[in-house]
């Protein structure tokens, strides 16, 4: 596959796959019937594809992939060798895939389906928008071929069907946003439907389809474009029933949901068609009333909606983007070449081919961010990755015996120099994922005043500390967690105005939006002046919902706390902002996920506060190695306060608490690590270890080792979902030798039980 | 074989190609699909706290992936790892999406066998042997039989590693492994 720069922001996604491709047409080379040579290599390089996401619409893509998994199964499953047909099949689906990943790369024309597949997986009409290729029509409609694809491929007339139209003077980069997030949602959202398929009862699933949509609908509503909005909608209130258990899933339900999320998806890529200059302020039409309907019949239990009637107008030629109708309004942006053209013709069923692929990828009217490039974090984050190993293979060279004795002094300059220029790397891949949070921050601005004004309320909205500087990767995930709050604070915390009044307060409500810089990671704040949280209510409600016992004690915070459960609601109505109880409980997994906390205060009549406490980066800690033993482990640096060798007579027992250390006439709990993890030390006696003084929070605490081994910039590995129920350790980073050290939590360590129950017996009481 | 109609009980082996691999005098299948690799015994990071077969961690190409040792989750008694032992790097996909790798020590790997239907039998009740839950089914291919494990349940990790309580309360004595 020969790599395309004319690919503007994907093509190192789709240079991946089409390495994995590669490699499996390097393997059909070797393919022979009744052989068996090939198989597993292939089978393992389609696993890798299929777990490659497609980066926008992947019906052709995805339906291929399903082909071929359908045949290498068979094989695998029957004989285990290749049958002259499937060789025939695997060389035709190859040259199928790879000509839709030539058509993404180049921006031409979808492969047509090879005749003599399964027709039940034909993707939809192959007419390309914009380079982009048609979504799936309906990857898994049980009905046969027919001649029109999909009714979500037609587009019916202007007039019956609602339109919108992009305000891309003022919403260019919010529209940008929203396009590059719905993609990823409604790629989520086919993968989730693809898993309803086998195991329709798998209510995560459910769940998160839920949530898509809903995240969906609330960047529509943000941009008001409200017919995406309204479709997103319906669909939600549909998967709410089936998640709440009150309608049971099924192929009909299925179906209309694939069918929704290709509508929104022809929405979506309307939408990038003018952010990419075709026709930029354009009606944009796509179906949604018969979908709507049949949302709306299937939610009131109708068991099986009724089959899709022909769209009512007789238009059926498949139809992309309409192209304003009308000239379009003034003042809008238009690139010359569109204002070149004769003004579209006024009869609703012209048929608007787009224009060709390659003037599409002329920047909208001069580009906005000159200077900077946009890149995919993916990619960055295969950078970091890279260049982490690189320091590690570094290190390792360095520390090689047959090199370290070579004593050249030219070399040697080398070496430093080599080791110079990885540091550098090093510091410089990781600056590049630092941003600052404001334009996380920013955003909420309009969120808020939006907000506001529909729901009559007064709100300002005071922002701390925007040059606050953490990980791309953080600020990125930041963004919901922060919408859903900020929304929940305005919704449910800031009263109208004539009841802040009656209660003396301003009728101005004030939301305070803080971060800041708090011993090695950030804190973020969301303070409101409304009427904070009700703990009865609260509690009412988790009662109501079966969250929990009627007789459970729980003190305040644990109350408070409820509202982070999934399913959990205050809110009497079903609004666009909150209250359908999706939120909170995502607001804490991502949280979560981003390995902070998230905490929160309320006093009634006077606010709620949200503190979310999370790291700086996610991709690299200053690591203090240590030794226990003949284990290693590492300790982040921001978290020593400091280390020492104790004198005799520095650790004492204190009955009933354990040991302590006195560091400068404080007495500090000493905790013998080796013993705490369960592993074999050396040091019997303290005054033949160290101690490590961590601190987290306000507490701290000494963490005796066996020796310290050096400071090192560490790039953390995730453990995985193996130990994820585990919070004694932080992570693993890989060290110099190419051996694994574990990341210690020092927040679980310094709140780690004392030795309470030990005896002095127990424990080998230092002399004085 | 007598009464192995491949539909008599639905959790039996799928027929299809198996790795077989010994631990100690036994034979064991593992579906080649979720092979991912076959790697040599390299230095393993032990976890502390974790239950006892998890081996620890090891890296894999800049990935760090756990290493159950097979024996100790079947509860067989422990033995040296000879010159041939390796590990079997497993991939297991998730119902969410992705896939996760996890290692399997085993005493060495034998061969990729392809097991048809009437090669599989269901699992017979071993009376609450610990590896019963484990079991898809027995293969019996040329007079020998390999117990065929069903990789999701082996080697299920969500929730299963939960690291075992601090020992803090109970330090002399090694707690308990699940």
């Amino acid at each position: 596959m020969s790599s395309n720069d004319k690919a503007a922001g994907d093509s190192s996604d789709l240079l991946r796959a089409a390495e994995l491709l590669a490699q499996i047409g390097e393997e059909l080379a070797f393919v022979v019937p009744d052989g068996d040579a090939g198989l597993l290599p292939i089978n393992r390089f389609v696993m890798d594809l299929e777990e490659w996401v497609a980066p926008t619409a992947a019906g052709p893509w995805t339906a291929g992939l399903k082909v071929v998994r359908l045949w290498l199964d068979e094989i695998l499953d029957g004989s285990g060798k290749f049958t002259e047909d499937h060789i025939r099949l695997i060389n035709e689906w190859h040259a199928y895939v790879s000509s839709v990943l030539d058509a993404w790369l180049d921006g031409g024309g979808m492969p047509d389906w090879p005749s003599g597949w399964d027709r039940s997986l034909v993707p939809g009409a192959t007419t390309p928008v914009a380079g982009v290729p048609k979504p799936a029509a309906d990857s898994i409609s049980p009905q046969p071929p027919a001649p029109d694809p999909s009714p979500s491929a037609v587009l019916e007339p202007i007039g019956d069907e609602p339109s919108i139209r992009l305000n891309l003077d003022e919403d260019l980069e919010l529209l940008r946003e929203f396009h590059a997030e719905s993609l990823e949602l409604l790629q989520g959202i086919e993968q989730g439907v693809l898993v309803l398929e086998t195991t329709p009862a798998d209510t995560e699933t459910i769940n998160s389809i839920f949530r898509a949509f809903h995240t969906f609908k609330g960047g529509a509503g943000f941009l008001h474009l409200d017919a995406p909005r309204h479709l997103a909608h319906e669909l939600e209130t549909l998967l709410d029933l089936v998640r709440r258990s009150e309608l049971r899933i099924n192929a009909g339900i299925i179906n209309l949901i694939l069918a929704g999320a290709d509508a929104l998806r022809q929405f979506t890529h309307a939408i990038g068609a003018q952010l990419q200059g075709i026709h930029p302020g354009a009606l944009i039409v796509v179906p949604t009333s018969d979908i709507i309907r049949r949302a709306k019949s299937a939610a009131r239990g109708e068991s099986v909606p009724p089959p899709v009637p022909a769209p009512p107008a007789p238009a059926l030629a498949p139809v992309e983007v309409q192209p304003a109708p009308s000239t379009p309004i003034a003042g809008f942006p238009k690139s010359d070449r569109t204002s070149l053209e004769p003004v579209p013709q006024a009869a609703p069923e012209a048929k608007a081919p787009l224009s060709p692929a390659a003037p599409a990828r002329e920047p909208v009217s001069g580009d906005p961010v000159a200077g900077f490039v946009k890149l995919d974090t993916a990619k960055l984050d295969s950078l970091v990755d890279l260049v982490g190993e690189l320091v590690v293979a570094q290190s390792m060279v360095v520390q090689n015996q047959e090199v370290r004795s070579i004593e050249s002094p030219q070399f040697l300059r080398l070496v430093r120099q080599l080791s110079r220029i990885t540091g550098d790397l090093q510091r410089t891949a990781m600056s590049m994922r630092m941003v600052p949070i404001r334009g996380a921050f920013q955003k909420m601005t309009r969120l808020v005043r939006d907000l506001a004004a529909s729901q009559h309320k007064q709100v300002q909205l005071l922002l701390e500390g925007e040059e606050t500087e953490l990980d791309r990767n953080i600020v990125e995930k930041l963004g919901d967690p922060l919408i859903h709050m900020i929304r929940n604070s305005l919704d449910h915390g800031i009263e109208a105005p004539a009841d802040r009044i009656a209660q003396g307060k301003p009728a101005q409500g004030t939301i305070r939006l803080s971060a800041a810089h708090q011993r090695g990671g950030i804190v973020i704040r969301i303070t409101d002046d409304g009427k904070g949280l009700n703990p009865d209510r609260i509690r009412a409600k988790a009662l109501e919902r079966g969250l929990i016992r009627a007789d459970a004690e729980l003190d305040e915070s644990e109350i408070f706390s409820l509202i982070f459960l999934p399913g959990f609601s205050t809110a009497e109505r079903v609004t666009d902002l909150s209250g359908r109880g999706v939120g909170m409980d995502v607001v804490r997994r991502n949280i979560e996920g981003l390995r902070g906390k998230i905490e929160i205060q309320s006093v009634p009549g006077q606010g709620t506060q949200f503190t979310i406490v999370l790291p700086l980066t996610l991709a690299i800690i200053d690591g203090m190695l240590v030794g226990v033993g003949e284990d290693r482990y590492i300790i982040p640096t921001l978290s020593i306060r400091e280390s020492f060798r104790p004198q005799p007579g520095m650790v004492s027992t204190i009955q009933g608490c354990g040991e302590v250390v006195s560091v400068r006439g404080r007495q500090t709990p000493l905790l013998r690590l080796g013993r705490h993890l369960d592993r074999p030390f050396k040091a019997s006696k303290p005054e033949d270890a160290i101690i490590v003084v961590v601190e987290s929070g306000d507490a701290s605490r000494g963490l005796l080792v066996d020796e310290l081994l050096g400071k090192q910039e560490v790039v953390i590995k995730s453990l995985g979902q193996a130990f994820q129920n585990q919070s004694l350790l932080a992570g693993s980073a890989v060290l110099g030798d190419g051996s694994v050290g574990l990341i210690l939590d020092v927040d679980t360590l310094v709140k780690a039980p004392g030795h309470r129950k030990i005896s002095a017996t127990a424990t080998a009481t230092p002399g004085p | 074989m007598t009464k192995s109609s491949p539909n008599s009980n639905p959790s039996l082996a799928k027929a299809g190609r198996y790795l077989a691999f010994s631990l100690g005098a036994e034979t064991y299948g593992l579906p080649v699909l979720n092979v991912r690799e076959i790697i040599r015994l390299c230095p393993i990071t032990p976890v502390p706290r974790a239950p006892e077969y998890i081996k620890g961690v090891i890296n894999l190409r800049g990935t760090v992936i756990p290493v159950l040792d097979l024996r100790a989750k079947f509860q067989m008694p422990t033995a040296v790892y000879g010159e041939r032992a390796c590990i079997i790097v497993v991939q297991l996909r998730n119902p969410t999406g992705g896939s996760t790798l996890i290692g399997a020590i085993v005493d060495t790997v034998e061969e990729v066998i392809q097991l048809n239907a009437d090669h599989l039998e269901p699992a017979p009740d071993f009376g609450g042997s610990p590896e019963t839950q484990f079991i898809l089914g027995l293969g019996t291919l040329n007079g020998g039989v390999k117990t065929l494990l069903d990789p999701d349940k082996v080697f299920l990790t969500e929730g299963l590693l939960t690291l075992v309580p601090s020992p803090a309360s109970t330090p002399q004595n090694r707690t308990q492994t699940v």
